[in-house]
């Protein structure tokens, strides 16, 4: 295993500061893309804490494996929306920066 | 405690993720954050390899790494200079952010070091393609064949979205 020797709760410390990170640059950015990177990082550490809990605690069923891999196919289908969503924004007020964009009114 | 090369595997891998995944919130170039945020979704996928879970590992680097990581290059290029660099955040705005993070980020830690998490005495079950082809599209108690349909929906729901958010509108006559 190459997991063996590595408590459980190093991975969800790490985790932890992945998730927090995010929560930062979700705070703090004021570009659309850039908050989507930071949404990205968030649910990739959810996958972690998914991954590690079914690894460590049951590791004789699926739960956990199929919940992130659900996750990540709907983080696709989200960025994919996303991001047509803003270029969109882009070509009416040639700016992503949320400040800026105060009209959604078509 | 003996030092394996799981240990070095390891902090190297943590050590990415943690480095990069700062400095992918704080970098003030855009290219370099998709950079950086690339690096940390690779190291994910070295978290996913020590974990044994090899098919998760192969789908975070083609999906996310791959797909999405590429989808944020181009959606960069088609909205920003290269060269164009962010304002430096307002002291107060970054003070209070990094305050309510890494506020949220102990109180996190602590509770995860304090619980007593219980594993289960079962046998572990080791996780290939077959066993995983076969729960996705069984019915039973153990399957996914439901979830599996629900998505693919979403998923032909999104594409289409996409493509009529995207689109350019007809010019009026």
């Amino acid at each position: 295993m190459l997991n063996a020797g590595i408590p459980m709760e190093a991975f969800l410390v790490v985790s932890t500061l992945m998730f927090f990170a995010g929560v930062y640059g979700f705070l703090t950015r004021r570009n659309l893309i850039t908050i989507l990177m930071s949404v990205e990082l968030i649910l990739n550490s959810v996958n972690i804490n998914f991954l590690v809990f079914n690894r460590f605690l049951y590791p004789d069923k699926l739960q956990g494996h199929f919940f992130s891999l659900f996750i990540i196919a709907i983080a696709a289908a989200e960025a994919a929306v996303a991001i047509a969503i803003i270029i969109n924004i882009y070509r009416h007020f040639n700016t992503i920066n949320v400040e800026d964009v105060d009209k959604m009114r078509y | 405690m003996e030092i394996t090369v799981n240990h070095l595997m390891f902090g190297l891998f943590a050590a990415m993720i943690m480095v990069f995944s700062i400095l992918t919130v704080t970098t003030r170039r855009i290219l370099r954050a998709a950079t950086f945020l690339l690096l940390v979704l690779v190291a994910t996928a070295g978290l996913y390899f020590m974990l044994n879970y090899q098919f998760m590992a192969g789908v975070q680097l083609t999906l996310y790494a791959g797909g999405i990581v590429v989808l944020i290059i181009f959606s960069i290029l088609l909205t920003s200079h290269i060269s164009q660099k962010f304002e430096p955040v307002g002291w107060k705005k970054a003070y209070f952010s990094a305050l309510a993070s890494i506020a949220g980020a102990i109180l996190c830690i602590t509770t995860i070091l304090q619980h007593k998490f219980q594993a289960t005495t079962e046998a572990a079950k080791e996780i290939d393609m077959k066993l995983i082809g076969n729960s996705m599209l069984s019915t039973d108690r153990d399957g996914y064949a439901l979830p599996f349909e629900v998505i693919s929906v979403l998923l032909l729901a999104a594409m289409i979205g996409a493509i009529v958010v995207a689109k350019r509108k007809k010019l009026k006559e």
